[in-house]
């Protein structure tokens, strides 16, 4: 694997497209001027080390997760690295200095004798998840859906493990996989995103607290959607996910990630790290709702969300499908990639990304064709309102030996007001004749006339936004699972509606 | 024939009294007084630039325009004080001389999103799927508006002709008391506006009304107006009958701004 290719980072080049204008738009101002719908903190007796970051405290961590001793190595190596490295500055992004002594790096919900059943488990966790419209267990009974529900930092319930099992399924928290399944988690922990990656895939390797483990074994159809529901919910306690999915020779699975967090003064830090590997004629679909809080009209607080996401195409005709809808964070740093590694491997990558108010997001994609006809296909759509800034980067490289390879890029930027900011930074590089490369950008804004036209025909300004809103990011909507979709529709209303009546 | 007559004042549809509105300081629409009653056609003619437009986006609530003084009732509601899409519900419908595109908004979604929001303000359930596209197909046939353009983004794409045949078939479907066609026949070629006008003229009622702005009289041979107006600097100079507008043809606006 080359090296070169593993670094998030991307040499800096000017926009190709910037919009800025002077005058605010009112109406669509009010719209879009809504509060965060989830903000609330749940009380539950949270089980804290001091703040800081040392190798003591690496080792306290792994101790309380009682980890085996190559872990520990694989976290101090990782911790050593990142000290030597610095954060990245090449994003469009105005991220204010982070103390990282300042932050604690574990945060476990204290067990209370350890819940048997539903009914043991903690009465205010499951009134959160209720607040988030997430009643798990009636969700997992209603949808089939299997459920591995990550509260701060260790898993608190999984469900339908014994039906996934009895098809060699493996889905679990990673904490459990380490103590379960160590010889496969030794195998493919850090073999799409190395730990010296880059500084906050360095930090998560050393800290990383959990998250979950899919396996998939050869052949097999997963035949329900995985799915995980982050939720950051101690405050000051950086979040530092580690999700690893193994799809064997010719498997399937869908997986979903979900997120809301409570509102919260200060800002936090969220790491992730997501690494997919996918074999032969093998497909994985990865797909996102994330709407953590953003910060408040002023831009004070949110979630910094710093996240390194990467699947392998190590197969030959396998296939990885990203989608994601980000409508919060107060900095978004996010490049979910591939890496199409195996012939005629084919990646895909789905995005909406609203920012509103003083939020800022620097996402897109890398697709490296390393494969011969390997095929990728990109759309983004970006929305931006009030202050926000919103850029889409992506990276299309195409190696000297994967001939026949394809990609077709498409980069919309939809504009809610004269005050935001859109902007796009697409990389091409391709080193062979044989590919193709074909690249889209388009920009709109939601004009007063169009909202008048809307208004005339008797439709409301919130609706009109709504539906013009919806309309636009509809091909990547129709991209989510039907669950999703629904959701992330209501969540693209409620995050641009506001006090219109 | 006498157009005010305060007998009838009580079978009013719209009652325009004094209205004045501007746009940046500056005033466009300077006294204005027009009475329509139901099932009758008005025509409002006037050179480039006499406030027509303006007069068509103030009734509909054009957030960009002031109103400055005056009052407007419509079937005994004061207007001026309802919102953009009230005014509609109530039976407001213009029809735009530029109709902006809505991409990626398709006409059913947008038609549907308009005529629930209007069963929503009477306490009506909204419309069932299989009902709502019979309706679709009926009014489309109105003004044989092809079933690809009513699957297309809204206006995205439509040739002139196109896109006001669409303002037609918005106003087939949400049955207006009160029909304002902003110069709908600018634009059109000759068979364009025999189906535009033969549209409305298909929706005329005994109940509801046109105000029907252009330029021209070759819309008035398809449209037939029951008055004339002429508006010039903000001001209804000259009302009278159909002639009007074929005195007009003849000797253009020159007399009229002369006399004014």
């Amino acid at each position: 694997m080359d090296k070169e290719l593993d670094k998030e980072n991307l040499d800096e080049k000017p926009d190709t497209s910037q919009n800025k204008a002077e005058h605010p738009d009112d109406i669509i101002h009010e719209v879009t001027g809504s509060e965060y719908k989830y903000g609330f903190t749940s009380d539950i007796d949270t089980d804290i080390i001091p703040v800081g970051l040392s190798e003591d405290v690496i080792r306290l961590i792994s101790a309380k997760k009682e980890e085996p001793e190559w872990l520990l190595e694989f976290r101090l190596k990782a911790y050593r690295k990142w000290l030597t490295m610095k954060m990245p500055t090449w994003a469009h992004l105005d991220i204010p200095p982070i103390d990282y002594q300042a932050i604690s790096y574990f945060a476990a919900p204290k067990k209370k004798d350890g819940p048997k059943s539903m009914d043991d488990v903690d009465p205010e966790l499951i009134k959160t998840f209720d607040k988030l419209g997430i009643p798990l267990e009636e969700r997992a009974a209603l949808t089939g859906m299997a459920v591995d529900a990550v509260m701060d930092s260790v898993s608190v319930k999984t469900t339908h493990r014994e039906k996934l099992a009895e098809l060699g399924i493996i889905f679990c928290s990673f904490s459990e996989a380490v103590r379960d399944y160590p010889d496969l988690v030794k195998k493919y922990l850090g073999t799409v995103v190395p730990p010296t990656d880059n500084y906050f895939a360095a930090l998560n390797s050393a800290v990383f607290s959990d998250g979950s483990f899919v396996y998939i074994p050869k052949g097999v159809r997963c035949p329900m959607e995985l799915s995980t529901y982050f939720r950051i919910n101690a405050a000051g306690t950086g979040q530092f996910e580690r999700t690893l999915i193994v799809a064997d020779d010719d498997s399937y699975v869908s997986y979903l990630e979900g997120c809301t967090a409570p509102m919260r003064d200060e800002n936090q830090l969220h790491a992730a790290i997501v690494e997919i590997i996918i074999e032969h004629r093998a497909e994985v679909k990865y797909s996102t709702v994330q709407n953590w809080w953003a910060g408040d009209k002023e831009g004070k607080g949110g979630i910094y969300n710093f996240v390194t996401k990467r699947g392998l195409c190590r197969g030959d005709h396998s296939k990885l499908s990203w989608t994601q809808v980000e409508t919060g964070s107060a900095i978004t740093w996010k490049y979910p990639s591939t890496i199409l590694k195996g012939e005629s491997s084919v990646s895909e990558f789905y995005s909406v990304a609203v920012t509103n108010n003083y939020q800022q997001a620097d996402t897109g994609t890398k697709m490296i064709h390393l494969g011969k006809n390997s095929r990728s296909t990109i759309v983004s759509k970006g929305i931006s309102a009030g202050h926000s800034q919103n850029s889409y980067r992506g990276l299309v490289k195409v190696a000297p030996k994967a001939t026949g390879c394809r990609n077709y890029t498409q980069c919309d930027s939809l504009l809610l007001s004269s005050i935001c900011g859109a902007h796009t930074f697409p990389y091409i590089d391709v080193l062979n004749d044989s590919s193709v490369v074909e690249h889209e950008a388009t920009t709109s804004k939601i004009s007063e006339d169009q909202i008048f036209y809307c208004n005339q025909r008797g439709i409301s300004t919130e609706d009109a936004v709504a539906l013009i809103v919806n309309g636009y990011a509809k091909e990547v909507m129709n991209k989510l699972p039907m669950e999703f979709a629904v959701e992330a529709q209501k969540l693209l209303a409620v995050t641009l509606e506001g006090s219109v009546g | 024939m006498e157009y005010t007559d305060n007998d009838m004042s009580d079978n009013l549809l719209l009652d325009v009294k004094d209205l004045h509105a501007s746009i940046e300081g500056k005033e466009i629409l300077k006294g204005i007084n027009l009475q329509v009653r139901p099932g009758e056609v008005h025509a409002i003619m006037g050179p480039n630039g006499s406030g027509k437009s303006t007069l068509s986006e103030v009734l509909a609530g054009d957030p960009a325009f002031t109103v400055t003084g005056g009052e407007v009732d419509f079937h005994g509601m004061d207007l001026l004080s309802l919102s953009p899409e009230d005014r509609s519900h109530e039976g407001l419908f213009l029809s735009f001389q530029y109709p902006v595109e809505i991409p990626g908004v398709s006409m059913v979604n947008f038609m549907r999103a308009a005529l629930n929001a209007k069963r929503k303000y009477f306490g009506e359930d909204p419309m069932s799927a299989g009902d709502f596209l019979k309706l679709m197909r009926q009014k489309r046939a109105i003004v044989e508006l092809d079933n690809k353009l009513a699957s297309r983004s809204v206006n995205e794409g439509f040739s002139g002709g196109e896109k006001k045949r669409n303002e037609i078939f918005q106003m087939a479907v949400l049955e207006p008391r009160l029909s304002i066609l902003d110069e709908t026949d600018s634009g059109l070629d000759i068979d364009a506006l025999r189906i535009v006008a033969g549209g409305v003229n298909k929706l005329r009622s005994d109940d509801n009304s046109t105000i029907v702005i252009t330029h021209y009289q070759r819309l008035l041979d398809y449209i037939k107006p029951d008055f004339v107006h002429i508006l010039y600097n903000g001001r209804i100079v000259m009302t009278g009958g159909p002639e009007l507008a074929l005195e007009l043809e003849e000797r253009g606006y020159d007399w009229i701004k002369e006399a004014n």
